[in-house]
This record gives structure tokens, sequence and C-alpha cells, in this order.
């Protein structure tokens, strides 16, 4: 169990200050990944294409962040050898980077779906779903990158609880849907445009959930992908 | 055919081999070589060197003592071999069991132990003889004196050192000629003709450049199939490339043993994390 500042007390200062500024630019491209989601989210139901085309034109500096923090993990991999806590730390920035990097993937085909729609006239149904997935998968990206800045194993187990819900409200939403489609064969192409927005918001809760895992091995040494909630809580509340 | 679910295999991988985080070494399987029960140590004058160290050093593995200068690594080393009998004053209590039998006991020869339990220092400390009469020192002292005998072992055991390639041409040299990595690993070879069970490294690399380094320890991975080696090391990569297991030792007293992926990637101890990662003691 390790605790947050724990990373600011090697007797290298110069190490502490690549640690901390890799672990702040990490942090950084997750704002920009939630503010993305959001804008895309905003897009779709406002019929905004202008938006929606500037969500995907800020993809492309998220991707080159991607790329230059796994080139900063990679040269502390090299350069320090880091060991334990430090170690494991920068494992999990160079893997939370990655899911960063899809959840902005997943804003860029909502933004897609939101031109896609704006083009061919609003749909009439639908946007209320995306909207409620939308607020909640906002929730948890935010609620696992302030467990990574925090070390809060809580909070990041409360995330990957979280997923499950998602999970939930995306099968009841796709079924409506389904339900609406069949009332009205004429909106089924729009309809596909709002389930496939559907499905990269629940795309973003599974990253979100995926980073809470990486916030629990960074704190507790503990790797519990692949674990059902039970054997999560287990594993961190284990020996606290 | 009744197939049960845990022997089915997916792929052509091992899944249960690969593990859930290195968890493949596992003490409580291993055969014991050296157990450590209780043991105090004490200096002239009273000063206590080690403070109630207990462990149990797996047969045919590696295991790397780390920790601070003076946290008694080397103190703790050198009793494994009765070094610590020729300082006067240095009193111990507790028991050091080779293969369950006390190295302590009255009556066991220091000189037949040490023929058991091989030592390497720090200096590379070659006899200002032949190479092949270094590595066929120990044989003779045995008694042994047939050519032919010794022809066979010194090979073997330069072989072994990875040494005799480099080496063969030149065998009735001066060992003093060579290089500080070959001194080094003919003081190794050395120590394995006269074929002890355990092998005790004293910092055997930090006199050389780091090609020899590793050298050495591609030797020690090569020699952990046929000895169990004890390392004492002040480079913490160096414990962690080359040992199975790792002790980490602070002002005498052991704070952690455990498998070396456990001990570098998730230490239990904080003072252990605070070490190996580099942070303020």
């Amino acid at each position: 169990m390790i605790d947050k500042d724990v990373h600011s007390h090697h007797i290298s200062q110069q190490f502490n200050a690549e640690l901390d500024t890799v672990k702040t630019h990490m942090l950084e491209m997750g704002g920009l990944v939630e503010q993305q989601v959001r804008d895309a989210i905003t897009a779709l139901i406002e019929g905004d294409s202008q938006s929606a085309e500037t969500v995907k034109v800020n993809d492309k500096q998220i991707n080159s962040m991607e790329v230059s923090i796994d080139e900063e993990c990679t040269r502390i991999l090299a350069r320090r050898q880091p060991a334990a806590s430090d170690l494991r730390l920068v494992i999990a920035i160079s893997k939370a980077v990655i899911d960063l990097e899809r959840i902005g993937d997943e804003a860029g085909k909502i933004a897609t779906q939101a031109i896609q729609l704006s083009e061919s006239g609003e749909s009439p149904r639908g946007y209320k779903e995306i909207r409620h997935i939308g607020n909640h998968v906002g929730f948890m990206v935010r609620d696992a990158l302030d467990a990574f800045a925090r070390f809060d194993v809580d909070m990041a187990l409360a995330v990957a609880k979280e997923d499950k819900l998602v999970d939930e409200e995306y099968g009841t939403a796709v079924r409506s849907i389904i339900t609406f489609m069949m009332e009205d064969p004429r909106t089924i192409s729009q309809m596909m445009n709002v389930i496939w927005a559907l499905r990269s918001l629940e795309r973003v809760g599974d990253h979100a959930r995926n980073i809470a895992e990486h916030v629990i091995y960074l704190v507790k040494g503990r790797d519990v992908r692949h674990f059902g909630i039970k054997e999560m809580t287990a594993e961190v509340q284990d020996n606290q | 055919m009744t197939r049960d679910k845990t022997t089915v295999k997916t792929h052509a991988i091992d899944l249960e081999t690969m593990g859930r985080s290195g968890q493949a070494l596992d003490i409580a399987n291993e055969e014991i070589s050296l157990s450590v029960e209780n043991l105090n140590l004490f200096y002239e004058g009273g000063k206590q060197a080690l403070h109630d160290i207990s462990l149990d050093i797996p047969k045919q593995r590696v295991t790397a003592f780390i920790g601070p200068s003076g946290c008694g690594k080397s103190t703790l080393l050198r009793c494994f071999n009765r070094m610590n009998d020729l300082v006067d004053g240095c009193e111990i209590d507790g028991k050091i069991l080779l293969d369950r039998e006390d190295i302590y006991q009255r009556g066991v020869d220091a000189a037949s132990l040490r023929r058991r339990i091989g030592m390497v220092f720090q200096k590379p400390n070659p006899f200002p003889k032949t190479i092949y009469e270094n590595v066929a020192y120990g044989l003779r002292i045995q008694g042994i004196n047939k050519k032919r005998v010794l022809d066979e072992a010194v090979e073997k055991s330069l072989r072994q050192a990875a040494l005799w390639d480099e080496v063969k041409d030149r065998l009735h040299d001066s060992a003093l000629g060579m290089s500080g990595g070959q001194q080094q690993r003919l003081v190794i070879a050395r120590t394995v003709a006269i074929e002890p069970e355990v092998l005790l490294l004293d910092e055997p690399a930090s006199a050389l450049d780091p090609i020899s380094t590793l050298k050495i320890e591609e030797l020690i991975n090569e020699l952990k199939s046929k000895y169990t080696i004890v390392i004492v090391t002040h480079n913490m990569q160096q414990a962690a490339r080359v040992s199975d297991y790792t002790a980490f030792l602070y002002m005498g007293k052991l704070i952690e043993f455990d498998s070396t992926d456990t001990l570098f990637t998730n230490p239990a101890q904080k003072q252990t994390e605070d070490y190996i990662t580099g942070r303020y003691g």
C-alpha cells in the first residue's frame, strides 16, 4: 500500500521530477480526453457538425500525447531502472495512456455519428439515452483519473462497479431503440447512428474501468484484470 | 477420455506455468541447502552486528543479500563458511544448518567445511602461480597429484567458469597477467574445482567493468544448475538480474526475504520499498 506523495521522496531530485512530470502529462491527457467525450456528446445532441469536426481534429493531439508519454516512460525505464512502486507507476501510466487514447478514438467515432446525423436531419429519438449514458461514463472517466491522481483504490473500485451499471443501461437503451425502429422503419439508418454512438459510450466506460484497474495495480501491486467485482473488492480490501 | 478443467490447455502455451505475477517461485516448494536459525553475532566489545536472523537458502538457486553499507550482509555471508572464526572476539549464537547439520557444532572442521562452501571475494585474488596451478591448487592440497586427473579437473573447472577458450593456449602463463574479469573467473574456477556444494560470492563483480560484470552474471546463471549460490551485492539491478530470491538486510536485521520478482515489484515492507527505489531511509 503506497500513498500519493510517495514519488517525491527519492534521493535523486531529478528522478522525482521525471516521475512527477510523466504523471502530470498523463493526467493532462486525461483532462483533454474527458473534454473530447463531453464535446462529442454535445455536438451529437445539438446537431452541431462544426464542433464535431473540432473533436476529430483534437483527436490528433491526443494521439501525439500518447506517443510522447510513452517515450517518457521508456526513457525512465532505460535510464532509472525503477523498482517496486516506481516501476508500477511507470507501467500503470504507460497502460493508462493506451486506454485514454482509445477513449479519444471513441469520442472521434461519436463525432462522426454526430456529423452523419446532422446531415441526415435530426434523429427523433435516443438522445435522452445518449445524454444519460454519456453523463455516466463522463463521471467514470473523471473519477478514474481522480483515483489515479490520489492513489485512491476505493474510488477506483467504485468506478469498476459503475461499469456494470453502464453495461445494463446500454442494454436497456439498445432494446428501446430497437422498439423505435420497429415502430418506424424509416428512422432505422438514423437510429443506427445513435446505436453506434451508444456503443462508443459503453466502450468509454470499459476503458475507464481499465484505468481503475491500473490504479489498483499501482497502489496495491495486485493485477485485478479479468476479475469479477467480488474478487476485485477482496483484493482491494486485503491487508489495507 | 475425461478431461478436468484444470488440465485443459489452450493454444500451445502452458498457461499454468506462466503464472499470474511471478508466483512461479515459492520458498515453500524449495529444497533447502542452508538454514539460518535465530542467528546473533557480536563483534568485540559487545557490538551486535546481526540480530536474530532466520532464513532458508534454497538449493541450486541464487540468493542475493542486499542492503546499505554496514547492514551486515557480508558478515552474514561470512558466517556460512565460518570466516568470522578468524575475527578476534567475535561471538555467534544461533544455528546455521548445512543439510540439517549445524556447522557451528563442536567437532566440525572449518577447513573441510570450506571445501563444501567455497567463497569468492570482491577483489580477484589469484595466487602468484600459473593459471593451471591456480585451479589445481585445491586438488593438490587434497593430495591429488596425478597429471591426468588434474588436467581433466582444470579443463572442466575452467569450462564451467567460461574461461577455457580464452586461456587454453596459455595455461602455464602467470595468472597475474590476466585481466580483472578473467582473474575473477579464474578464482571462481579455482573454487568450483574442488566441487563445493555452496558458492558464496561477496561483491564478485564490483571491481569489474560492465562487460566483465555481465560475464560473471552469465556465469552465475550457468553455475546455479550445480551449486547453491549466495551473492552479496551493492548493485540492486545486479541482484534483480541474477537472483531467484533476495534478502534485504538493514542495521543487522533481516527486513524482508522473498522471491526476487516479488521483492522488486511489490515488496511487503516500507523499508525495503524505500531502499530499492532510492528514497530517504
